[in-house]
């Protein structure tokens, strides 16, 4: 471990290829941090992106007209309006309208942090299209199934979390793996509000460091190589979950 | 696809109205030759219900301040120019992006197609690395690595930001754009491709004159989908800098210090992208519909 950070050093004094966060310990631990902070994020939004999903495709089909209504106004809105302004919105002007509490060291602060603002945005934003593509699967189950499921007397929820849902999912898995992927990517909009997540962590060090270029090309391969790892792992699992006779 | 006949006289008196109208709309699209765009009455009343709400909401925190400045309407008419100036901008930036993007993407969607291996391969590994890499990233490795002029032969170009942000964006358009066209093409029919060698067509003429046309079709929904989410991902250049609707805003909101127009300015923008985005939105659904094979 000490001869490799001891290369890069050397590296950096001979070519010039400066990457700090290899033999740096201040700048690896930064950029470990922002890995994680990037993981978990995605993790966090990615999980409450599925939930809004999977809950406003079942409200959207629902029998009351409002409901509906209300759902697809809300899918058209987070659709058609850039990530970044939505951002922007909810943390500069919604959150300047929250209450404000003391934190342990009585300094004033909002209740909904930077993070937290960024967790809701994305996940709203993630959400949207997650109900169009639930809703799409949802409507690819056979009628007969669930008026089966019926005649067994599920309930509408029973029949919803038993039935449809798990044939749905297997239908709108590709579709869902490509927003996900779109997902990760959209954390990096975090930067805007300075959550401390890899894009905003390679930011600092390049000021720090001066090595522009380098942490250019790192942040690049490392978020193709953890979009890659998702999306190998995506496929892995919808294959795991083919049903034969459902799908291609 | 089979086109049922309308027309306007009917032996059920019932049904003359709706039939008359679906005459009417059949009759003006076959004049468009593609479905018209409608934004129906319920959307409009929508719309104004929603700046109606906010309307109120502004009148009832204005009274309440009690103190004697513009309203907030009166601030955004004042600002209205700029904002407007910065969102023709944005647009601006998304058409040379789209352009770009296009042209560069359709010959990578070909190379993919392409029967040499290497020029195959490496034109998926290019398509697949721009797709999955963020376009803030790549719009942020634009802006900082490339010069801010070029010097060809005594000659100085600059290069100024917004072009580079152009570029930056055309990349990830460039990767999508070569994913759709790879599979429109691969989309129709191998008989086709047989049937035209069959004819001795070259294959150059076989793609060119037989398969590209008739992708058109088949590409242009998910393209306009592709031309809203850039026009959507032309904000990140606020991020590095541009100075779009998202840094005018953020520069007026600044100037005037107010936290009263922070909820209607930066609504507004979203405003502007909604009303320039969902027609496009509505627009795609229709196409879709239309092209789908069933």
């Amino acid at each position: 471990m000490l001869e490799i950070s001891e290369w890069f050093r050397v590296l950096a004094e001979t070519s010039g290829i400066n990457l700090t966060i290899v033999y740096d310990a201040y700048d690896r631990e930064r950029m470990v941090r922002g890995f994680f902070n990037t993981i978990l994020l995605s993790g966090i939004c990615l999980v409450l992106s599925i939930v809004i999903g999977v809950v406003g495709a079942w409200l959207q089909g629902s029998s009351l007209k409002w409901t509906r209504r209300i759902v697809s106004g809300y899918i058209q809105l987070f659709r058609n309006t850039p990530p970044l302004v939505q951002m922007y919105f909810f943390f500069f002007a919604l959150g300047a309208l929250m209450p404000r509490m003391q934190n342990e060291w009585g300094i004033m602060e909002p209740i909904l942090s930077n993070w937290h603002w960024a967790i809701i945005s994305l996940s709203f934003f993630a959400g949207a299209f997650n109900v169009e593509i639930f809703r799409s699967g949802i409507e690819a189950v056979p009628k007969a199934t669930v008026e089966a499921a019926k005649s067994l007397g599920y309930t509408r929820l029973q029949a919803y979390r038993h039935v449809v849902l798990p044939l749905a999912l297997r239908v709108c898995l590709p579709a869902l793996n490509n927003n996900l992927v779109n997902l990760v990517k959209t954390t990096t909009l975090a930067y805007a509000i300075a959550v401390p997540e890899m894009l905003y962590v390679a930011n600092q060090i390049w000021s720090d460091s001066l090595n522009v270029p380098e942490m250019m090309t790192f942040l690049l391969f490392a978020y193709v190589g953890l979009l890659a790892l998702l999306v190998w792992v995506m496929n892995r699992w919808e294959r795991s979950l083919r049903l034969p006779g459902f799908g291609s | 696809m089979s086109r049922t006949r309308l027309e306007g006289t009917t032996d059920l008196p019932v049904l003359m109205p709706a039939a008359d109208r679906l005459a009417a709309r059949a009759q003006a699209e076959r004049h468009l030759g593609g479905p018209a765009l409608r934004l129906s009455l319920l959307h409009g009343c929508a719309l104004a219900l929603l700046i109606a709400v906010w309307a109120g909401a502004v009148w009832a925190q204005d009274t309440v301040a009690g103190e004697v400045r513009p309203g907030v309407f009166a601030a955004l008419w004042q600002w209205l120019p700029v904002l407007l100036g910065g969102f023709v901008f944005n647009v601006g930036i998304s058409i040379m992006a789209m352009g770009i993007g296009t042209v560069t993407g359709t010959a990578l969607g070909i190379l993919q197609v392409s029967k040499i291996r290497p020029l195959r391969s490496s034109s998926w590994l290019v398509t697949q690395f721009f797709r999955n890499a963020p376009w803030l990233v790549l719009l942020f490795y634009c802006m900082f690595l490339m010069p801010f002029e070029f010097t060809v032969l005594g000659v100085t170009i600059p290069f100024p930001d917004w072009v580079k942000a152009v570029i930056g964006l055309a990349l990830p358009v460039m990767a999508n754009v070569s994913e759709i066209v790879r599979g429109a093409i691969q989309s129709i029919p191998s008989g086709q491709w047989e049937a035209a060698r069959s004819l001795a067509f070259s294959r150059r003429q076989i793609l060119f004159e037989i398969i590209l046309p008739q992708c058109v079709k088949r590409m242009l929904p998910p393209w306009m989908n592709l031309y809203a989410i850039l026009t959507m991902a032309t904000v990140l250049a606020s991020v590095v800098g541009v100075s779009e609707v998202m840094t005018l805003t953020q520069r007026a909101l600044a100037a005037e210090s107010r936290t009263d127009l922070l909820v209607p300015f930066y609504g507004f923008v979203m405003l502007l992208f909604f009303v320039y985005c969902y027609p496009i939105a509505r627009y795609t659904q229709k196409l879709e519909l239309r092209y789908a094979v069933k």
